[in-house]
């Protein structure tokens, strides 16, 4: 932990800085990402996450949500609620964001699209009334995800975040609607052929990283 | 199991990522997911590109109070979490809870074939095919998309062979005759966005009365 007191300053670190293995102790006895590669290689919101998952850090946890509620309205607002309804979403999500913080993996997903699915499971949940099919879930207990896999996670979210930028604004747009749920599935075939080409060669390394997993439990 | 030759299409599992499919298309999504290890990293890639949207967004004015009340609420116990169905043989997660932890109720459609109907509205409706070996299903299309896994066993069409884990993604102006293959009975998870539409005759006066 060096080289970062700038971006670290205004956080309590207090979570991070503890010995790997208090850590492990405080994740419930599962193996851990307790080789946290240098916070430099970590975006703001993981280091905040994990703050708030090893440490149940309130003020990392006020940044999150001073990061992503502002968001998390935007994105329910533009899926047809009203603002009142959108806040609900808000609260909603957050609380979950901090119960079910222990099932956030650095290695898995990054911070934004962990919290990007729950949103998007909770707004359905509550216009359907009823639960929404989801997948299994994968158990994780058997690979101990390590910084390479955290560093690659967040290179991805790197890459995604520039090829995303260096589209066309109307290219931009379609994308931007498809995610936000204002597409409908055939809008989304017709009109994002091209631009999800964009995402696909960020595909291979998710479906490389499954694969070590799955070997590593069989 | 043999490898899973049939997947999802880029667009289906963006769609899914974002919300924006029918109630019986996501079972069947989510069911193919929870068997099939590359579409599994092919959705997460798109929730990835999901995330990255939601950091673009400029984001709108909270009300004064939500944050206090927020942190306020970070003290108080979780809401019970509801009981996950699990897997159960060939029913993956999603489909169990889509049976609600039982096992199928089968009711018969004739000459062996047997469906259970797990989902049905306005939008489209899901349902458990169950056809003996060397038993096609009646000849029909269907309005819109149709989305078949298979759970147990295999069923060929014109388009070609369809093995355990596999889905077939049918288009309105696909007519297809899907037969099972000979070997265990083929068991499906069928959804469509409209009845199916069968040209047999007998099938088409009972179908008012099975909703397929």
């Amino acid at each position: 932990m060096f080289a970062d007191t700038a971006l670290a300053a205004p956080l309590d670190h207090r979570a991070l800085a503890v010995p790997s293995g208090v850590a492990k102790a405080q994740a419930k006895g599962r193996p851990r990402a307790v080789t946290h590669p240098t916070d430099t290689a970590m975006s703001d919101a993981t280091r905040w996450m994990l703050a708030v998952r090893d440490g149940r850090d309130r003020a990392a946890f006020a940044r999150l949500y001073d990061h992503f509620a502002p968001r998390l309205k935007g994105m329910a607002m533009r899926g047809g609620l009203n603002a009142a309804f959108a806040e609900d979403v808000v609260q909603d999500v957050m609380l979950t964001v901090w119960h079910k913080a222990a099932q956030f993996d650095p290695g898995v997903a990054p911070v934004s699209a962990w919290v990007y699915r729950i949103a998007r499971n909770r707004q359905i949940d509550m216009a359907r009334k009823r639960a929404r099919p989801l997948p299994e879930e994968l158990i994780e207990e058997a690979s101990e995800p390590d910084s390479q896999q955290i560093y690659a996670m967040e290179q991805e979210v790197g890459f995604l975040q520039g090829a995303l930028a260096r589209l066309a604004p109307e290219q931009r747009q379609i994308i931007e609607k498809a995610y936000m749920g204002e597409l409908s599935h055939s809008e989304i075939q017709a009109e994002t052929g091209l631009a999800l080409g964009t995402i696909k060669s960020r595909i291979r390394l998710g479906l490389e990283r499954l694969r070590h997993e799955l070997k590593e439990l069989r | 199991m043999a490898e899973i030759e049939h997947h999802l299409t880029e667009p289906l599992l963006a769609a899914y990522a974002a919300g924006n499919l029918p109630q019986a298309y996501e079972l069947v999504v989510a069911a193919h997911v929870s068997l099939c290890v590359e579409c599994r990293a092919r959705l997460g890639a798109h929730e990835n590109a999901g995330g990255a949207v939601l950091e673009t967004l400029p984001g709108a004015a909270l009300s004064a109070g939500l944050r206090d009340r927020v942190m306020a609420a970070l003290d108080a116990p979780p809401p019970a979490a509801a009981a996950v169905p699990r897997r159960s043989g060939i029913f993956p997660a999603p489909v169990m809870a889509a049976l609600k932890g039982q096992p199928p109720r089968w009711k018969t459609l004739g000459g062996g074939v047997r469906q259970q109907i797990l989902q049905a509205d306005a939008e489209g409706s899901a349902r458990l095919l169950y056809i003996p070996p060397g038993v096609a299903v009646p000849d029909h299309g269907h309005g819109g998309l149709e989305l078949t896994l298979v759970l147990q066993g295999a069923f060929s069409d014109k388009t070609g062979g369809f093995g355990t884990g596999d889905v077939e993604i049918a288009g309105p102006e696909l007519e297809h005759q899907p037969v099972a293959d000979i070997g265990p009975p083929c068991i499906c998870l069928a959804a469509t966005d409209a009845p199916l539409r069968f040209h047999a005759l007998i099938p088409r006066l009972l179908q008012p009365f099975f909703r397929i």
